[in-house]
């Protein structure tokens, strides 16, 4: 299937974001994945010829990089965290759960195109082992049985929220935003799960803070009038530098 | 006498919608910016140096130090790289800061752009975090549209561009050489040095690159000073961090504290290991640094203790495991990952990486002899040092140490045959019963 010419736009604008064309590649690679459901020789062709580079090139780099798939994906990418720490804390006996549940194996997607399970290495979330990805989202603090649940619910067509974001998109969706568009998102799920929040939370408890901060954090505090202060140094600074380089003259 | 935890970075982490420029801004965000506007550019790169800010992406490389290094006099153009590739095991600090506040890095992404007169700059962010993404691009339109980003920022004079650039996968791609290729649209792979970066780094112009935690630091050393910065950590090791507990503890998350906090207090803190249970080893900052074991919890955790303890402070990545972890197991899973992540460039890694793992494995199954540990340990001798990047390097560390510090391990495995250990006595759902 040739790429269509909206998406050969895009491609050409995610391109021109940049200083030097060629640095566009990887996002034009997550769009043609977002329009194509997968890095195709079509969409190969179209990143070499807007980039001016050989559709071998464009292959060096589209198969160089894990997220970068050449079979079809299925609408929900579920990545299971078997990286050394999720694995002990459980990771490797979801993953084996999950293979067994859906009858796939690794890299593998289910006959009904909904799934696709896949084991990723550490994705910056070890508080909060085991933890599972679905479509780059977290899914935090996972067991066999939720795991289980959450690809029933995918398949089912349930919806299906991020412990620390909105709800599961599908994996075509997600990649677009990868390329750099957003969907508006941005606004869902929390400021921060509470593994993220366990430090602050003692501190607060305790009335510990940052040398010259106010027990209840910064809001509405002398902190407040401490950064006002310094904008108004700020301002009396450059008044003076300015004065001098008048002087100067 | 400065209090166990110091929040700055993590402070606004529990207001409403913290990652807004409205909230941001409510708490005196941007305020740094304005003051960093009115400043002489070499005096940011002063303060900063003043500050004793060390980079915080495991290396610890002085920041200021590493602005100064650009030529300006070079007539390329110059840019400003963030390293948000966070990817090493364990490490989970710089993920949740974007997330929470996007606008504390852009805040400092654009101060140290102008320090070092850089007019575009990059977030290379890792692809697989839909959602931080989601959150930078958010925080980086909000302040181009309140003119923190653009064209003459707030009258000065000074333009800067920022792009969100969402990787694909591949931990290489941390690694600043790498970073830089990929972020040039090819695979992933580190450069020779010299030329550094500073010189020919992106488009092979200076280039400044800095991680996330670094550049997030730089506003606050701007708006309350570098003497306040360098009032906290330790002799060499200045400032606060963000140390990330996560494992058999009963609170693993994030904890920031000035440099110098140790393992002991940070568990204590959190109500100590799960129950029962003893700490048996842990990495002082991700998988890439030599384990340590219960006889290093009262190291202080700056870069020179930790390094004098024979291992790395790394990112702080403080992964603990407790008795029932099987320290053969962990060890060899993180070798795979190394294999799976070597870019392929140099020998020793490429090669040296698969050698390891078939040995490794091996012994795992409690096949083979206990020549093997010597086998092991020469092939890691032939890779440290001798590989292209640090990821190799990085690779032969979980091994060296686990055989230092638990060779009667490996040993127990060839004795009975196999792993004398229960795996799901080390899941987190152990006690739930959750696997039956």
């Amino acid at each position: 299937m040739s790429i269509s010419t909206t998406t050969y736009d895009e491609l050409t604008q995610i391109a021109a974001r940049y200083p030097h064309a060629r640095s566009g590649l990887l996002p034009m690679l997550h769009l043609v994945q977002s329009s194509e459901g997968r890095v195709t020789p079509e969409g190969i062709e179209a990143c070499a010829e807007i980039l001016g580079i050989s559709a071998a090139e464009v292959s060096g780099v589209a198969t160089f990089y894990t997220m970068y798939k050449r079979r079809p994906v299925g609408d929900y990418h579920v990545g299971v965290c078997t990286n050394t720490l999720c694995a002990v804390m459980g990771g490797d006996a979801i993953f084996e759960r999950l293979k067994d549940h859906l009858d796939v194996g690794n890299d593998e997607t289910t006959e009904d195109g909904k799934i696709t399970l896949e084991h990723v290495e550490c994705n910056a979330a070890c508080d909060y082992a085991p933890v599972v990805m679905v479509n780059w989202e977290f899914m935090d603090n996972q067991t066999p049985e939720s795991a289980t649940q959450l690809v029933d619910d995918l398949r089912a067509g349930a919806e299906v929220r991020s412990t620390r974001g909105p709800r599961i998109c599908t994996w075509r969706e997600a990649e677009r935003v990868l390329a750099g568009f957003p969907d508006g998102l941005a606004d869902e799920g929390p400021v921060a799960g509470p593994a993220s929040l366990v430090g602050l939370e003692i501190a607060r408890e305790r009335g510990w803070t940052a040398p010259g901060d106010s027990a209840s954090g910064r809001t509405g505090t002398p902190g407040g009038e401490s950064r006002a202060a310094a904008a108004e140094t700020a301002d009396t600074q450059r008044a003076e530098s300015e004065t001098k380089v008048e002087e100067g003259k | 006498m400065t209090d166990t935890l110091t929040p700055v970075l993590t402070d606004n982490w529990d207001a409403d919608r913290a990652w807004t420029l409205a909230s941001y801004e409510s708490r005196g965000g941007y305020g740094a910016l304005k003051k960093a506007l009115g400043m002489d550019q070499d005096a940011i790169i002063e303060a900063v140096k003043d500050s004793g800010l060390r980079g915080r992406g495991g290396a610890g490389f002085p920041t200021g130090m590493k602005w100064s290094f650009i030529p300006q006099a070079n007539p390329n153009p110059k840019y400003l790289v963030v390293n948000a590739d966070e990817s090493e095991p364990g490490t989970c600090k710089d993920i949740p800061l974007m997330m929470a506040s996007p606008h504390t890095l852009v805040e400092g992404v654009i101060i140290s752009s102008y320090a070092i007169r850089a007019n575009h700059a990059f977030i290379y962010v890792r692809g697989e975090v839909l959602h931080v993404v989601r959150r930078l691009q958010n925080a980086v339109r909000e302040a181009f549209a309140a003119g923190h980003l653009g064209k003459d920022i707030h009258g000065s004079g000074y333009d800067l561009d920022l792009v969100v650039h969402a990787g694909a996968g591949a931990y290489i791609c941390g690694e600043e050489t790498a970073l830089l290729d990929s972020l040039e649209g090819r695979r992933g792979q580190p450069r020779l040095r010299p030329p550094f970066p500073a010189v020919a780094g992106l488009y092979a112009s200076p280039t400044v690159i800095n991680n996330v935690e670094s550049i997030a630091s730089v506003p606050s050393i701007i708006e309350r000073g570098a003497d306040w910065f360098a009032s906290l950590g330790t002799e060499k090791s200045k400032g606060y961090v963000i140390y990330s507990l996560s494992g058999h503890v009963k609170k693993p998350g994030q904890y920031e504290a000035p440099l110098g906090i140790t393992l002991r207090e940070l568990i204590d803190l959190g109500g100590g290991m799960r129950e029962g249970r003893q700490l048996k080893f842990w990495t002082p900052g991700g998988s890439s640094t030599p384990l340590l074991t219960d006889e290093h919890l009262d190291v202080p955790l700056d870069y020179e203790a930790v390094g004098a303890a024979g291992s790395m402070l790394g990112t702080r990545a403080l992964q603990i495991f407790d008795e029932t972890t099987c320290v053969v197991r962990a060890v060899l899973r993180w070798t795979e990952f190394y294999k799976h992540e070597s870019c392929g460039k140099c020998t020793p890694c490429r090669e040296g990486t698969w050698w390891l793992v078939q040995t490794l494995a091996r012994l795992e199954q409690g096949q083979g002899s206990e020549a093997d540990l010597d086998l092991l340990l020469d092939q890691c001798d032939n890779i440290l040092g001798r590989a292209f990047c640090a990821l190799g390097d990085g690779a032969t560390s979980p091994i060296t140490s686990s055989i230092q510090y638990f060779r009667d391990e490996f040993i127990a495995h060839l004795a009975q045959g196999g792993c004398p250990f229960d795996p799901a006595a080390s899941t987190a759902f152990a006690a739930e019963g959750a696997l039956a």
